[in-house]
């Protein structure tokens, strides 16, 4: 009986144990991750990486100004086409989304969320490269829109699903038409919650490689020219981390900092939006 | 400040909800039209999407029908495909992703949720969700340039001296393999596994830990009898999940994976995923017929990734009833 209890003990003992070494080595792994980006990227950092374009292969020195404005570009364009139909769709979906179709909406959301990214890639460039003859920034900003579009509309659901109705029935009291009520009581009071859901979802597509692939192609040079092949961040990083050089390497290195930066700038953003509103998340 | 209904309130009261809301404002009208318009994209991409793909793989289709899962001829100058080697490589490298992510990401989901100090849980639960934000291409990155070399010092070596006798570490190890594009999967999905167990495990009513504790259970006797068989579908949705976004990662099992059209029972030999073909391959298909192959594969990817997410929502519906899973994931 005794030597039972004592097995008992010890099994929790170590089972407690092993889940907190499992948690440890999950943080360990980003640990490693953005220490050895720190590490081997940080000293490429200096002013002619930010504001020099890529030198012929081969060649040191150069930088990548050409992708950090390519990513703007192509990220914000994405952004004016995923944004409002995102945005919008999950209102609907929050609104008016109790009938069949908010039931068909949801589920094509839930599934376009899972859709692998080169998927979309690849049905971009038939839908847009093809028909017009070439690699363009648009194209990639479209696929980047697609990707980001049925995340956006689940959670600005589900934002504007966690304002209290007694807010939407005092307004609609008070002779409020409901369009009225919907934009500037109902979505306002998610204002924070949408914010941050756009952010989240920004993030997620301003590191995308794979729609880009096919869609904005890259370029060596600078172009801002949104119909023409442009250069991405992580495009970049792709061709410069598979490549033969080491100075390739080096700038790779840099340029993923670049990126990682970008995104957990975001990310923390989209924190901070958040608690803005409902004091300490989740 | 707005004109009164049109219509008497009695007419209305017997009217449909529909109607009243439609009689009552043009604004309102308006406003539901253009919401509506915006929400029907959504199922018009997702029709135009597998009918573009449908269409543009037709001539693959037509021409290898059903022989094209199972040969493993890859031959674009002949102009023969088969898509086995990727199917094999993608089911592969994501079981192996499986193997080592799932351990550790419930291992996450059950410290943060029952064994966890309070202070800690927020900080961890963030930095975890951060690995999701890592993008695909700085894993990649990270892989070519630590975890190769890694394996191949210490990790390879070891799995050698205890497992060599097996099939599965045969062969010369040059780096890029499935082991490496599996192990770089498995980081990435742990934060996915682990954010959705999470919730799951949350989902749990109390009631079901102070059962088994107020029975003299320990508190892992109180997790592992009475918390997690509660929430197990919850959790086997949560580790499909996982699944659906390991099949469907592209690049960096692309830089790791070695991109070999092979199949073969060692883990250190290169091979090859669907998505890492068609990232590789697509912009160098010069017939109609090698573009339509790898455009079947494609469909294929897709349907395959839909089929695991919606078995994974439905099976965590079951427990955490409604949310969007994953959608919140960073």
């Amino acid at each position: 009986m005794n030597a039972r209890r004592v097995r008992r003990r010890v099994v929790n003992g170590v089972m407690t144990g092993l889940v907190g070494v499992l948690s440890f080595l999950a943080v360990l792994s980003l640990i490693l991750i953005l220490g050895n980006l720190v590490v081997k990227g940080a000293s490429s950092l200096d002013w002619n990486f930010f504001t020099k374009n890529p030198v012929p292969a081969g060649e040191s020195g150069g930088g990548v100004a050409n992708a950090i404005v390519g990513t703007g570009i192509i990220v914000g364009l994405a952004c004016l086409i995923g944004l409002p139909i995102g945005i919008g769709a999950g209102l609907y979906l929050a609104e008016f989304g109790s009938g069949r179709l908010g039931w068909t909406v949801r589920f094509v959301a839930d599934v376009l969320n899972g859709t692998p990214s080169i998927v979309v890639g690849i049905f971009a460039w038939t839908w847009l490269v093809k028909p017009m003859g070439h690699f363009s920034a648009l194209a990639g900003a479209v696929a980047l829109a697609i990707l980001m579009v049925p995340m956006l509309a689940r959670t600005t659901e589900e934002m504007v699903r966690l304002v209290p109705h007694s807010l939407r029935e005092a307004a609609l009291a008070l002779g409020y038409p409901r369009w009225r009520t919907s934009l500037r009581i109902v979505a306002r009071t998610a204002l924070a919650g949408i914010v941050t859901g756009s952010l989240v979802g920004i993030a997620r597509i301003a590191g995308e490689t794979a729609p880009l692939l096919f869609t904005a192609l890259g370029n060596l040079n600078f172009s801002t020219h949104v119909l023409e092949p442009m250069q991405a961040l992580s495009l970049q990083i792709y061709q410069y981390a598979t490549g033969p050089f080491d100075e390739w390497h080096r700038l790779a290195w840099a340029a993923a900092i670049v990126l990682m930066g970008l995104v957990l700038l975001l990310a923390v953003a989209a924190r901070w939006a958040i608690r803005q509103r409902h004091g300490a998340a989740r | 400040m707005t004109a009164l209904p049109i219509e008497p309130v009695a007419t209305a009261a017997q009217e449909p909800r529909w109607r009243l809301l439609r009689g009552v404002n043009v604004g309102d009208r308006v406003y539901r039209g253009v919401l509506t318009v915006l929400a029907v994209t959504l199922p018009l991409l997702l029709l135009a999407l597998v009918g573009e793909l449908v269409v543009s793989a037709w001539p693959a289709i037509r021409r290898f029908g059903l022989h094209f899962l199972w040969s493993s001829v890859w031959d674009p100058v002949a102009g023969v495909f088969g898509a086995a080697p990727m199917i094999f490589g993608t089911l592969a490298s994501s079981l192996i992703a499986l193997l080592i992510a799932v351990p550790l990401a419930l291992g996450v989901s059950i410290f943060l949720t029952e064994f966890a100090p309070k202070w800690v849980r927020q900080p961890i639960a963030f930095l975890v969700e951060l690995l999701a934000a890592i993008p695909s291409v700085v894993y990649g990155l990270w892989g070519i340039f630590v975890l190769i070399p890694f394996l191949r010092s210490t990790v390879v070596p070891t799995l050698r001296a205890v497992f060599g006798w097996t099939p599965f570490f045969d062969g010369v190890f040059y780096g890029n393999s499935l082991l490496a594009g599996g192990v770089i999967l498995a980081i990435m999905i742990v934060p996915y596994i682990a954010a959705v167990s999470r919730e799951v495990l949350l989902a749990v009513p109390p009631s079901q830990r102070e059962a088994a504790l107020g029975m003299g259970a320990t508190r892992w006797e109180a997790v592992w009898t009475a918390v997690v068989p509660y929430g197990r579908s919850g959790l086997i949705g949560a580790v499909i999940l996982g699944l659906g976004r390991a099949l469907g990662e592209t690049m960096a099992v692309t830089m790791l994976i070695g991109n070999r059209h092979d199949i073969g029972l060692s883990v250190l030999q290169p091979a090859y995923t669907m998505a890492a073909a068609i990232a590789n391959e697509f912009s160098e298909a010069t017939t109609n017929l090698y573009l339509s192959a790898l455009f079947e594969v494609g469909l294929l990817l897709f349907v395959i990734t839909v089929v695991v997410n919606a078995l994974a929502r439905l099976l965590i519906w079951q427990v955490a009833r409604g949310t969007a899973v994953g959608s919140r994931a960073l």
